[in-house]
């Protein structure tokens, strides 16, 4: 038998000469910091969910119906007809919110260590662009159920596009292909979800790991390993502070699978809505242009956003500056690694200064997405009946401004000599238990 | 160097955070309108679901549809044959494989009610507060001789629904706020067969009939989901020996 298997490999090898030395660079020679901590579980997990994504995609379209008359009842009879439909269902529904939370873990993960400053500028630049086709998967995605929130929800993104001076107007109608979201809709954002973005994903995330790869991890200490001693038990000329990504990480990233994925079972089996957050009830009915939900807010993952685009006022009678906003939020990060100029990676041993901003600008964000999940409001309705709408707006606008003062406090805090940093140590710090 | 805290710790610390942060989200979700009081159901009480059922053959189905549920499901997930189906709860003469759908034409029903009644598969899913939500609502109607059918919802106002149970609960008039139209309380003017508490019993099951039909996955996906993470828990014991087995010799 072993002799099948190394005449096969043999056979292979002769005609793919490049394969194992591809398979050691980027898995068993791949030498990762043996310092990563908890933060660093989160890039494997949103690759587990990309693929759990793309494999219950594929059971879900044998069996949806693209067109705004039959779209809605199909997603039923998926529930409830098709054999463990309701299993792939809720695997592909729960899967898009852990996908955002991952994600948004394992960029702040890089917001804390320094991982998108230099040489790893491009890693980090291919990673938001991952971000915003993900954003972009996740929202058409989201009209794909056609119930009311999805149609609501359509009409108000795809709005949004209409706040663009002079060509906004058509630019509306010509994204939806009708007055209003329609079959033609519909239809095109089932495309662009099971195909277009997909393509676009993955081939990104091929990018993003081999620009990683190129030019190595970082770790919590912010050290690159590269620069440090050389030498260790498999290669004299690798980094003494590495360790082969396979097998190691691949163990430990299987331990990290499996907790994962326990809390993702319990999400699925016992609340598969997350308490409306993950399947909203309005969206429970078809549909239906003529009846708006009570509130229309967007899926809990782009709550930030939406927020920042309802707390920039109109002016010079456009609301395009909340759009502007909106989009400016997401344009900053890319520029990250050019506004910070700190010489320290890790927050371990920048300034306190920084620690403090970074720790405003994770409230921020939590802040934000409260606000745009409606939550703040509703609770002020109850404490402050008659100036709800004005303590929404303040809260809101504070929160707004704390978000964007994170990158110009930044830039000043780097550049004018503020930052008081520690002593960074030659190699990372590591403690074996 | 400082001793930093062991992987299985800090895995346990934030499996803690992460089920801290999914309570508190999901009851932040559940407090967003005023709370009505729960309705109780359970829809692992077969017995409660059959009660229910024969109460929507028998006041529901007239008016409201349940286009998305088949009568053999029903059948199979409330343990009854295909004969005490076809023959106590299909009154249309549908096939045992068909769906549930009413007897009353839609162009008559908008003539009624001014608005067709709607189809109930999803009622309990598409409401913020759920099963609490439509038992509230079956126990809230009252007399109110301004409404065109003469009745009226406390819970839903202006609901265009007359009361189906009337005859099981008996007629309940609305005791108003001084000097506001706003409903203070229901009291029972006349009673009905049943007793407020038999009522209240009959509400639960038919209430409790409605959320097994918003979700028959439900059942099952509870049943399987014990054995998946009991699975899942095993899976990431052996993968945590192991990673700790591979780093022994990572110093």
């Amino acid at each position: 038998m072993a002799n099948v298997f190394t005449r096969v490999g043999d056979w292979v090898t002769e005609r793919a000469p490049g394969l194992m030395p591809a398979y050691r660079k980027h898995m068993t020679e791949y030498y990762a910091p043996k310092n990563f901590n908890l933060w660093y579980y989160f890039g494997s997990l949103a690759l587990v969910v990309l693929v759990n994504q793309i494999v219950t995609g594929i059971f879900l379209t044998m069996n949806y119906k693209t067109s705004a008359a039959e779209a809605f009842n199909s997603v039923e009879y998926i529930m409830r007809d098709v054999e463990w439909g309701w299993l792939i269902r809720y695997m592909h529904s729960t899967g898009a919110s852990l996908f955002f939370v991952v994600v948004f873990l394992h960029m702040f993960r890089g917001l804390m260590y320094g991982s998108y400053h230099k040489p790893r500028e491009l890693v980090w630049l291919l990673g938001m662009l991952i971000f915003l086709a993900l954003m972009a998967e996740a929202f058409m995605g989201y009209v794909l159920p056609w119930g009311n929130m999805s149609f609501w929800g359509a009409k108000v993104i795809i709005s949004l596009f209409g706040t663009i001076p002079v060509i906004g107007g058509s630019l509306v109608e010509w994204i939806m292909g009708d007055y209003l979201p329609a079959d033609a809709t519909l239809n095109r954002f089932f495309a662009l979800h099971v195909i277009a973005l997909p393509i676009v994903l993955l081939l990104l995330v091929v990018l993003h790991l081999a620009a990683l790869h190129e030019v190595g991890s970082n770790n919590p200490d912010g050290v690159d390993v590269k620069h440090g001693p050389k030498g260790n038990r498999w290669d004299p000329k690798a980094p003494t502070d590495g360790i082969p990504f396979h097998p190691y990480y691949t163990v430990k990233d299987t331990f990290g699978v499996g907790f994962f994925l326990i809390i993702a079972a319990f999400i699925i089996f016992f609340a598969p809505t997350f308490g409306g957050w993950f399947l909203e009830h309005d969206n429970f009915l078809p549909a239906n242009n003529l009846v708006t939900p009570t509130h229309i807010k967007p899926s809990w993952y782009f709550t930030p956003f939406y927020a920042i685009l309802r707390m920039i006022p109109s002016f010079f009678g456009t609301a395009f500056w909340g759009v502007l906003g909106m989009f400016g939020a997401i344009a900053l990060l890319f520029l990250l690694p050019w506004i910070d100029a700190g010489k320290v990676r890790s927050i371990r041993y920048r300034g306190t200064g920084f620690r403090v901003a970074l720790l405003t600008f994770a409230g921020s964000f939590i802040g934000l997405a409260l606000v745009g999940a409606g939550v703040v409001g509703e609770k002020l309705v109850e404490w402050v009946p008659s100036d709800a709408t004005f303590w929404e707006n303040t809260f809101g606008r504070v929160m707004t401004a704390l978000y964007f003062g994170y990158f110009v406090f930044l830039w000043f805090y780097t550049r004018l000599g503020w930052e008081k940093t520690k002593p960074v140590p030659e190699r990372v710090v590591f403690d074996h238990d | 160097m400082t001793k930093r805290q062991s992987p299985m710790k800090k895995a346990i610390y934030s499996f803690a955070l992460a089920i801290g942060l999914l309570v508190g989200v999901t009851s932040t979700a559940s407090a967003q309108e005023a709370q009505l009081p729960a309705a109780g159901t359970n829809i692992r009480d077969q017995a409660s679901l059959q009660r229910g059922a024969k109460l929507f053959f028998n006041y529901c189905v007239g008016c409201h549809s349940l286009k998305y549920v088949r009568y053999s499901r029903l059948a199979e997930d409330l343990g009854l044959s295909e004969d005490e189906v076809m023959k106590n709860l299909n009154f249309t003469g549908a096939k045992f494989g068909d769906a549930i759908t009413s007897r009353m034409p839609e162009d008559l029903a908008q003539q009624y009610f001014g608005k067709a009644p709607p189809d109930l598969s999803l009622e309990v899913r598409s409401k913020e507060q759920g099963p609490d939500w439509v038992f509230n609502y079956l126990n809230s109607f009252y007399l109110d001789p301004s409404r065109p059918v003469g009745w009226n919802n406390a819970v839903f106002p202006n609901a265009s629904m007359p009361n189906p149970l009337w005859e099981l609960q008996g007629l309940q008039t609305a005791v108003k706020k001084d000097g506001s139209d706003e409903v203070e309380k229901l009291e029972l003017s006349q009673p009905g067969k049943l007793t407020p508490a038999q009522f209240q019993q009959a509400t639960r099951d038919l209430t409790a009939f409605l959320e097994w039909a918003s979700e028959p996955a439900a059942l099952q996906r509870q049943h399987y989901g014990i054995w998946v993470l009991l699975f899942l828990a095993g899976f990431t014991f052996l993968a945590y020996l192991l990673k700790k087995e591979y780093w022994r010799d990572v110093h």
